[in-house]
């Protein structure tokens, strides 16, 4: 609508300050997030002392295609998280994608359609239906100014209902054999197919964050809807976005399980949603809004997964995951009030 | 001359049912002017901002933009016709930076196919030009890569006046630009307004503090009860006038002489232009000769 247009085209530009000054922000950032870092490099360490087999392909495999799922919706909730909202759904929608591509394959192959068009034809539908979720999910919240707290909890029962609802509860495994390849290919044998994705990934929201209007948007709203509103973003249409994104990426995620898994099951997901709120908070983002990197939540995600397939190699029952979670959420956020990362 | 003025406000009422906020309520301001707005809480100071900022849309009256009428149904249609405000509460993002908040909204886009297409930030541009905007007024805020939540308060009240000017150079309103800063970061503030003044731009100051009004307006408009009661020279008041026309224990003056010769009545036609000239006096000295009571109570 307004161009941009600043009245000081005729004064002469001012010798700008280096760009050290950048430099030195990031050092005092990396030394703040840095022992995040710090924790995840420990547990490593220490599993690997723990039990030899951590440094194995196996546990490499196992915890890296642990990490990739929760971190596709820890992704899609960093967004959201430093809009200033919350994302509760993201997990079911996992589940409800995977379902409906499931679905979708198996009626199409029972009624002798190819591989190809069967496989694009689920994969398509478990992403259009995440993408769904997350433009039902922002529209709520923007437009009709429902709580995202509320909204997605609302979607959250209803994702999971509909999951369940599909296949009266049960898994999918009438599935093309290609997706079950597809997900268990592991490329030059150690790289999962899912986890270089998860990697692509994790760069493209990772620079749609820092260096993008997307982004630049994305945290101006969390950190203060009412400037944003009085600086004419749309900040509604925003919102609509940045809940889209974190519902397709949910979308993608289910296909990324359902191909793991060679099945759709309508379970998958299920404790996710948590993990990957845990992840971002843990990755310093905060849940008032306007805070967080992308580089933090993938540093929280890798903690929680490590953490997870460690204890299980280590022979500690897995349920002590949940505790170490939450043990290491709620000291994260403590230090980072103490050390003031948090404070605004 | 006002028929012309930069801005000018003709003959404003604003009723909320029946709540009467504003009076018939006129004044302009010209380019490189600064013209104050004064008035006790309630005086309808904040319903007039709002009008001529385009948040709310007046009961009667209307205002002008360089003698047109406009009328502005929402904020951005007040900001597209260069007419800016900074608000008490400055609207900055404060866990971002300088730059950032320099381009809330306007944000420069790369030439390239990324910029094009996916909304890639020049930000090397935008920090020069971020930078080049505060020299302008030379603002003292030295690292434009700082937190907003890292700078004084006068550092932000800066920005947010610099941002303002930059991107709206017609009118400026500021809110009580002055309120909760140190001394030199007040004197800093008061400067930074001459600056804006003197680079053509068309100021309207809202301020409870009467020394910086004295200070840096050319002429004031005293408020008092949603009806001009005072518009005077710098030159020819006090501090005291000033309070004495806000709390009514001084009879109002200056409306008729200041705003007849142009502005509302000629510009809002016969019949609404009729019932202002007469009503100038009465209006002026109505409120203050009503409530005698109170000043004395104060």
């Amino acid at each position: 609508m307004r161009e941009v247009r600043p009245v000081s085209e005729r004064v002469a530009a001012p010798p700008l300050a280096p760009d050290g000054t950048r430099a030195a922000d990031r050092r005092a950032w990396l030394l703040r997030e840095g022992w995040t870092t710090l924790v995840l490099v420990a547990l490593i360490v220490g599993f690997a002392i723990w039990s030899p087999d951590f440094f194995g392909k196996l546990n490499w495999l196992n915890t890296s295609s642990t990490a990739t799922e929760v971190l596709l919706l820890a992704l899609g909730e960093t967004f959201v998280i430093i809009a200033g909202g919350i994302d509760l759904s993201v997990g079911a929608v996992l589940g409800l994608s995977g379902m409906a591509g499931g679905r979708v394959m198996a009626d199409l192959m029972s009624g002798g359609t190819s591989t190809a068009l069967t496989v694009a034809a689920g994969f398509a539908a478990a992403l259009a239906v995440g993408l769904a979720f997350g433009m039902l999910n922002g529209g709520l919240i923007a437009r009709c100014h429902i709580p995202a707290f509320v909204v997605t909890l609302g979607t959250l029962g209803i994702a999971t209902g509909l999951g369940n609802l599909i296949y009266n509860g049960q898994e999918i495994s009438a599935i093309p054999a290609w997706v079950g390849a597809f997900g268990n290919t592991n490329l030059l044998g150690w790289i999962p197919v899912p986890v270089l994705i998860a990697a692509v990934l994790c760069v493209v929201t990772g620079l749609a964050l820092a260096k993008t209007r997307y982004g630049a948007y994305t945290y101006a709203i969390g950190d203060s809807r009412e400037a944003a509103i009085r600086a004419g973003l749309p900040w509604q249409r925003q919102l609509v976005k940045i809940y889209a994104v974190s519902g397709l990426l949910a979308g993608i995620d289910g296909v990324l399980v359902m191909s793991r898994l060679g099945a759709a099951s309508p379970t998958s997901g299920v404790t996710d949603n948590l993990n990957a709120i845990a992840a971002v908070v843990i990755g310093g983002a905060s849940l008032f809004g306007g805070r967080g990197k992308m580089l933090g939540s993938i540093i929280g995600t890798l903690i929680i997964s490590v953490l997870l397939t460690g204890l299980i190699i280590v022979n500690v029952p897995p349920y002590w995951q949940e505790v170490a979670v939450g043990v290491v959420l709620i000291t994260a956020v403590y230090i980072d009030q103490y050390t003031g990362r948090r404070r605004r | 001359m006002t028929s012309t003025a930069t801005l000018s406000v003709c003959g404003v009422s604003k009723h909320f049912g029946g709540l009467q906020a504003l009076r018939d309520v006129s004044l302009h301001v010209n380019r490189g002017e600064v013209v104050g707005l004064v008035g006790d809480n309630g005086a309808g100071k904040s319903t007039l901002m709002k009008i001529i900022a385009g948040v709310q849309q007046p009961s009667g009256g209307h205002v002008a933009i360089d003698g047109e009428p406009a009328e502005f149904t929402s904020p951005a249609e007040a900001a597209a016709a260069g007419i800016s405000t900074v608000y008490q509460d400055l609207a900055l993002a404060m866990q971002r930076d300088v730059v950032a908040n320099f381009f809330l909204g306007r944000e420069i886009l790369a030439g390239h196919w990324l910029g094009r297409h996916l909304g890639w930030l020049d930000r090397r541009t935008m920090r020069e030009r971020t930078a080049r905007e505060l020299a302008r007024l030379h603002t003292r805020i030295p690292n434009i890569d700082a937190r907003c939540k890292d700078l004084s308060g006068g550092q932000r009240q800066a920005l947010a006046i610099a941002r303002a000017s930059a991107w709206c150079d017609r009118v400026l309103l500021l809110d009580e630009p002055t309120s909760a800063l140190g001394v030199e970061q007040h004197r800093e503030v008061l400067d930074l307004i001459r600056r804006v003044r003197d680079l053509g731009t068309a100021v309207i100051l809202v301020s409870h503090q009467m020394l910086d009004v004295l200070a840096v307006c050319d002429r004031i408009t005293v408020l008092r009860l949603g009806a001009v009661v005072a518009a005077v020279e710098r030159e020819d008041v006090s501090a005291d006038d000033l309070v004495g026309y806000i709390t009514g224990s001084k009879p109002g003056r200056g409306q008729a002489s200041t705003e007849r010769p142009g502005g509302g009545p000629a510009a809002s036609g016969a019949a609404g232009g009729g019932a202002t000239a007469g009503d100038g006096a009465p209006a002026g000295g109505g409120p203050g000769a009503a409530r005698p009571a109170e000043t004395d109570g104060e």
